[in-house]
């Protein structure tokens, strides 16, 4: 639970709240509209910003009332405190306020964006707008009042003291003046401020000190006056609180000596006043300035009006004096003596069942603690053994010394020569097997992976199961048997495999250029014997073929018939004949015996040139391969580009529009 | 020292041999070769290879599931030495390795089973569909032979003919004879005429030759 409100945020002032929240709207969101915004896209723009506004105040408003405690969550001691420091009900109403605000904030908000669905215009929505911050504004202006007080409480709120309503506590109380905060000086390190007049101390203070490694806090409280709670101010409220809701131990300071202005009678009247409300706690008489007046130095009737306080039992009287700081420690210890056993005490009777066994809390911590106790608290005896006992001084020039390794050592030839004997000590079933030699690698297998204690009955194992097989045919294997048939036919496939694999090849042969020019089919010569060959091999009978093939062949060259000569007719007139067209174009074109004319060869005479013009030509190239320099080849005409597109200045329209 | 199998293709890597890289998470490759090393540093999968044991175990190649394989173990208890037990190791030894290397000949046969049939349904589509690629006597050879009936010279039919040719051009290749197993454990010779590559190609010049004299 809470006890300390230190870092609460400051609560703005109104005008701080309204600059803050417009600031963040105009600053978070885009400002600008421009010419030719749809209405859609303005209308969310101010809708968004009348959002945005809701949202930011809302978010303050939400963290104002969460960082202030709420009075039904905190502890009946702070919640009284708060309620006599600042009045649970001004409190409260301050927070419905803020609440209130937040709630009709969202309202405004759902309106007015409800509101620009429907505005047509940007002057419309902008005016709807204004209308719903100037709202919102004018209810943050009405919360001025809740706002100063929340601060307020805020900055009070930090700088009370942090109390701890469970931990051990010595509340120290009584009329103002007695003493008590000299007490709380001269025991803690608190720096309270100390002065001889009455209600120096205004408000509760807290001061820490260490007793058994324990943490226990001292509050000092205003003084307290004799009359009707209904009467007490704020500052005996704060007392009367503290000591109605703290678990602690009460020390009731007295002032026997009347110093304080207040007599004795009153003190003990006082303390009978305030007696109820110290039911179920430890309560300590401390009767102070001893160094002035003692107990034993009153008036009898005062001493049995004391005696009748304590007659009860319940209450305990202490002596000290701050001035002399006599009795002060004693004081103190006592209290916390006392405070510890009746916590403990009150632990332990939460934990106990009404029959008395533990359960609970206290259980889980009874069962971690153990207190272990060695051997039940016996000392051990010490035990050695006979042969120890008896064991005689090793000395080397006892004949009957026990035999060391050294000696062994020495007897086989000394240090560097002598091998330590590492199977000597092994510990096998028949000390004979010691220095056997087993294989590490057998039949290409690791032995050791065979080594298997149990080998015996997997062998078996193995064995019955080969039996079984054995048994169920699992090895019979039936002998292929080549049938005469099928034999051929394999021997039949093999042969046409084979021959394909030649075509194949052949064609392949055929298909790789090898540099040479693509020559079409029909002007590929092919020799009558091929032909010749080729039927011969599809066994037919090429003889009268190839007879009949050479008969009609026409011979290149002259002929070596002279039957021109013989029909021909010499002295006959030369006619001309009309000619078609193709034999025109015949006469025309280039003779088939000449050469076409390569541009290479032509202006060449003879081969000698020709040659001597290659070396020059592969000579000038040399160095433009040799740089990768552009050559002739390489000429390249570039794109050129088209003025029009890239000269000028530029109007209007795209560059590649224009 | 121990025979271990190559991490990469399962290889027996002897003592002595091959490359062993222990990365540094603490495990050890044993590489039986710089084949096995270099693939594995090209980051290549064994099982993707062909050439290795991951592959051929995993494409069922071979016989991965059997009692026999159960009796090679790492054991990573130490058992103290035992002349009588190692007795019996080395004996079950032998037996194991008999009787495994029995089973893998079953299941290689269980694995081909089938084989020959489909090679044979092929073959016999191959002779269906290109009898005419089937060698013939040549029309000149058959002219000489009808010449030498005429005569009277008694002359072989033409199948026979043909085999006999066949068998001539055998002389290219060789003989392989090598030593049949058995499933049940009888050895069966087996001698295995084939022709040489060489020959074939000796052949094909000498046509390359005839086709540049015409």
């Amino acid at each position: 639970m809470k006890t300390t409100w230190k870092d609460i945020p400051p609560v703005p002032t109104q005008q701080e709240f309204l600059d803050i929240v417009l600031s963040r709207t105009q600053r978070k969101l885009p400002t600008q509209i421009r010419a030719g915004f749809k209405i859609s896209r303005i209308r969310a723009f101010y809708t968004r910003k009348v959002k945005f506004t809701q949202e930011t105040f809302s978010d303050k408003f939400a963290s104002i009332l969460d960082s202030f405690p709420r009075l039904q969550d905190i502890h009946p001691f702070h919640k009284d405190l708060l309620n006599t420091l600042y009045d649970a009900d001004h409190f409260k109403i301050a927070l419905g306020q803020m609440s209130t605000a937040k709630h009709l904030v969202e309202t405004i908000s759902r309106d007015y964006v409800r509101l620009l669905k429907y505005a047509q215009s940007l002057y419309q929505c902008k005016q709807l707008k204004r209308a719903a911050l100037g709202r919102m504004a004018t209810l943050v202006k009405r919360l001025k009042d809740p706002l100063l007080y929340l601060d307020q409480v805020r900055q009070h709120l930090g700088r009370l003291p942090a109390i701890d309503p469970n931990t051990r506590t010595l509340l120290i109380c009584g009329y103002p003046n007695v003493g008590k905060s000299s007490f709380l000086r001269s025991i803690t390190r608190a720096d309270v401020d100390v002065q001889p007049y009455a209600f120096t101390t205004k408000s509760l203070f807290v001061g820490h000190f260490d007793y058994k490694y324990l943490r226990f806090q001292a509050i000092d409280t205003p003084g307290i006056l004799d009359h009707p709670l209904e009467e007490m101010n704020t500052i005996e409220m704060q007392s009367i609180t503290a000591i109605a809701h703290l678990r602690s131990a009460i020390m009731y300071f007295m002032d026997l000596s009347e110093q304080c202005g207040y007599s004795v009678q009153a003190q003990i009247q006082l303390f009978r006043s305030i007696k109820p409300l110290f039911s179920n706690k430890l309560v300590f008489l401390v009767v102070n300035k001893i160094d002035i007046t003692r107990p034993e130095d009153l008036s009898p009737e005062l001493q049995a009006e004391l005696q009748t306080i304590l007659k009860a039992g319940e209450v305990e009287m202490l002596q000290l004096s701050c001035n002399t700081l006599e009795g002060v420690q004693e004081v103190k210890n006592a209290a916390c003596e006392r405070l510890l056993a009746e916590r403990v005490n009150q632990k332990l009777k939460a934990g106990t069942t009404s029959s008395g066994a533990i359960g609970g809390r206290l259980a889980e911590v009874m069962a971690r603690i153990h207190v272990a106790q060695p051997m039940g608290g016996a000392a051990p005896e010490t035990f050695i053994p006979e042969a120890v006992k008896n064991k005689k001084k090793y000395d080397k020039d006892d004949p009957d010394r026990p035999r060391l390794a050294k000696d062994v050592e020495v007897e086989n030839g000394g240090a560097g020569v002598y091998n330590v004997d590492m199977r000597a000590d092994w510990m096998l079933k028949n000390p004979e097997w010691k220095y056997d030699k087993m294989p590490e690698i057998f039949d290409g297998k690791n032995v050791y992976d065979y080594v298997d204690p149990d080998i015996e009955a997997k062998l078996a194992a193995l064995e019955e199961e080969e039996e079984r097989l054995e048994q169920e045919g699992f090895y019979e294997s039936d002998e292929d048997i080549e049938d005469d048939e099928e034999a051929e036919i394999m021997r039949k496939a093999e042969l046409i495999r084979e021959k394909q694999q030649l075509i194949r090849n052949e064609a392949r042969m055929k298909k790789r250029l090898k540099n040479q020019a693509i020559i079409p089919r029909k002007f590929v010569k092919k020799p009558l014997s091929e032909m010749e060959d080729a039927l011969d091999t599809l066994g037919v009978d090429t003889t009268d073929i190839a007879e009949r093939a050479r008969a009609t062949a026409i011979t290149r060259g002259r002929g070596r018939s002279l039957s021109r000569l013989g029909t021909a007719d010499a002295d006959s007139m030369d006619v001309d004949t009309p000619k078609t067209d193709r034999q025109r174009l015949r006469s025309l074109s280039r003779p088939a015996s000449r050469h076409p004319v390569s541009r290479r060869d032509e202006g060449v005479q003879d081969v000698a040139t020709r040659s001597k013009a290659e070396r020059i030509a592969k000579l000038n190239q040399k160095r433009m391969n040799r740089m990768a320099r552009q050559g002739e080849a390489d000429r390249h005409t570039s794109a050129s580009l088209t003025k029009h597109l890239v000269a000028g200045k530029r109007g209007i329209g795209k560059t590649n529009r224009r | 020292m121990r025979i271990e199998d190559c991490s990469f293709c399962g290889r027996p890597a002897y003592p002595s041999k091959g490359i062993t890289f222990v990365r540094n998470d603490g495990k050890s490759f044993r590489f039986c070769r710089s084949k096995c090393n270099r693939n594995y540093k090209m980051k290549r999968n064994p099982r993707k290879l062909k050439w290795t044991k991951a592959y051929r175990r995993n494409a069922g190649k071979e016989m991965t599931v059997d009692s026999t394989l159960q009796f090679a173990q790492r054991r990573n208890e130490p058992v103290r030495y035992d002349r009588d037990l190692v007795n019996k190791t080395m004996a079950a030894i032998k037996r194991v390795s008999e009787i495994r290397a029995r089973r893998e000949r079953v299941f290689y046969k269980k694995r081909m089973a089938g084989k020959r049939e489909k090679e044979l349904a092929i073959a016999r589509k191959l002779v269906a569909e290109n009898e005419h690629l089937l060698p013939r006597l040549r029309g000149s050879e058959k002219k000489r032979l009808a010449e030498l009936a005429a005569q009277g010279v008694e002359v072989a039919p033409e199948e026979e003919l043909l085999s006999t040719r066949k068998n001539t051009v055998k002389a290219f290749g060789g003989e392989q004879r090598r030593l049949k197993v058995r499933v049940d454990g009888g050895v069966e010779e087996v001698v295995n005429t084939f022709r040489d590559e060489d020959g074939e190609e000796e052949e094909e010049e000498e046509e390359d030759d005839v086709d540049m004299e015409d």
